[in-house]
């Protein structure tokens, strides 16, 4: 179901999010010693730009990238197709896009 | 006896293995498989054993089968689960628990029992672009190529194609994805775009950049495990996108 | 049961880039609901990160680890597939990538009990 273009976003925000993924799992496994807290988590991350910038790219290409892998899984596992899978696309796009905002939000604000 | 035997057959079978063989029979409506006896033998393919059951037990089969000896592709079918060329198959190579499953080929409408309709299958090799369009009219000199170039090499990897429809067969995205053109009809365009005497190569790219198009592919890998004749479409379906994506950022398609 | 043309390599690669993609899309909601705790009720994300404490949400996330990690190294793969020249080592990258992936999400366990 994919044309050019819809290719061409999923393999760019693939290739964007790729220092970013192997970034996270590195923070999360230094930060996961000796237990997690909110204290040492926001203490990281609250009012550092460099957190912001970062998680945030990582949110923008994750709701790309995750809506158009979703749309292939539902499109040849359920068969929806024309309209619906791209409302059900653009929906899911959006959702990831609104919460993860707000989770960057939450932890990068001053 | 339960089933049809001539009395030399009869005598033969006393000494004979059987194996329990289930063909499916059918039509576009609907169908399921039918169980048959056959007798096992030393040298045996499973076009053999689709022949005897034809011969000796069922004249209703319907069945194809053109060249058997490995050459024209016609007796593909999927023999447990697998499609293969059932004139290549050797029974032994198969056979388990005594017990062998023959179905037409997969991903394709059936016409009656093992015969399926290649349409679809053409209709998307066409739909590919893989057709050569011309550079030079008969009046010119003819076009010498070194057979040795990179691309020409990369090109011949990939003209072996009989459409045999393996491949297609093979493929869970063909199946997942009614739009997809499928490995063999991709492969041929990749095969065109290589070739350096046609004259639009990216006819052949705007052909399989659409909703069907290369980019559906999931790299499973089947059709190149699957191919009798040892074709990688997978290779070439990467080299599409590959081509496809320069495309992209340079010409902005 | 997986029929018999796909039990091969890069095929049951396939499925599991697919699940780890189905499994961490279905996963972000709840991962993102949980950080935004910290705006407006940060003893829920508090008590929430002390219930992880447990072993067994430890194994959890060792799993969503190596999801992850499996996503991105076999991504990592069809990337190289479709944009390098062409290499026929494919079921070695393959095998590979879950490899590097258990590594990975080993050395997370290990660090997190």
């Amino acid at each position: 179901m994919l044309g050019l273009r819809l290719y061409m976003a999923q393999r760019l925000s693939a290739m964007v999010m790729i220092p970013l993924t192997l970034g996270h799992i590195a923070v999360m496994i230094y930060a996961v010693q000796d237990g997690l807290s909110a204290a040492e988590i926001l203490g990281r991350t609250k009012g550092s730009v460099v957190w912001f910038v970062f998680y945030g790219l990582f949110v923008v290409a994750v709701a790309m990238h995750a809506s158009i892998g979703l749309r292939v899984i539902v499109h040849e596992t359920l068969g929806l197709k024309g309209r619906a899978l791209e409302i059900f696309m653009w929906l899911a796009g959006l959702l990831l896009l609104a919460m993860g905002l707000r989770a960057l939000f939450a932890v990068t604000l001053p | 006896m339960p089933f049809h035997h001539s009395r030399i057959e009869t005598v033969l079978l006393a000494s004979t293995q059987e194996m329990d063989v289930s063909v499916w029979r059918g039509d576009a409506t609907g169908g399921g498989l039918e169980h048959f006896k056959v007798p096992a033998q030393d040298s045996q393919t499973i076009l053999d054993v689709v022949a005897w059951i034809q011969q000796y037990a069922d004249p209703t089969l319907s069945y194809r089968y053109a060249c058997r000896v490995g050459m024209c592709g016609s007796c593909a079918m999927m023999v447990n689960g697998v499609p293969r060329w059932t004139c290549r198959t050797h029974v032994k190579k198969v056979l388990k628990d005594n017990a062998i499953t023959i179905a037409p080929l997969r991903n394709l409408p059936v016409i009656k029992d093992l015969a399926a309709d290649m349409d679809p299958f053409f209709d998307k090799w066409v739909a590919a672009g893989g057709v050569h369009h011309p550079t030079k009219s008969r009046d010119d000199a003819i076009e010498t190529l070194d057979p040795a170039t990179p691309a020409r090499v990369e090109t011949d990897t990939g003209i072996e194609c009989i459409n045999c429809s393996v491949c297609f067969a093979a493929c869970d995205t063909v199946a997942n994805n009614p739009d997809f053109l499928g490995p063999a009809a991709l492969q041929r365009a990749w095969t065109i775009y290589l070739d350096p005497k046609d004259a639009d190569p990216n006819a052949v790219l705007d052909a399989v950049s659409g909703k069907g198009g290369c980019h559906n592919c999931h790299s499973q890998g089947s059709c190149t495990l699957h191919c009798p004749n040892e074709l990688n479409p997978m290779k070439a379906i990467a080299g599409l996108k590959r081509a496809t994506a320069a495309s992209f950022f340079k010409g902005g398609r | 049961m997986i029929r018999p043309h796909r039990s091969h390599p890069l095929w049951i690669a396939y499925l599991l880039h697919r699940l780890s993609g189905l499994g961490l899309a279905l996963f972000l909601p709840a991962h993102f609901y949980m950080l935004a705790l910290a705006l407006d009720q940060p003893d829920k994300l508090d008590q929430f990160l002390r219930f992880a404490d447990n072993p067994l949400v430890k194994i959890a996330e060792f799993g969503l680890v190596f999801l992850l990690a499996v996503h991105v190294f076999g991504g990592l793969r069809l990337l190289a597939l479709e944009f390098l020249p062409w290499s026929p080592r494919q079921k070695t990258f393959a095998a590979s990538a879950v490899g590097a992936a258990f590594l990975v999400a080993g050395t997370f366990l290990l660090q997190a009990v």
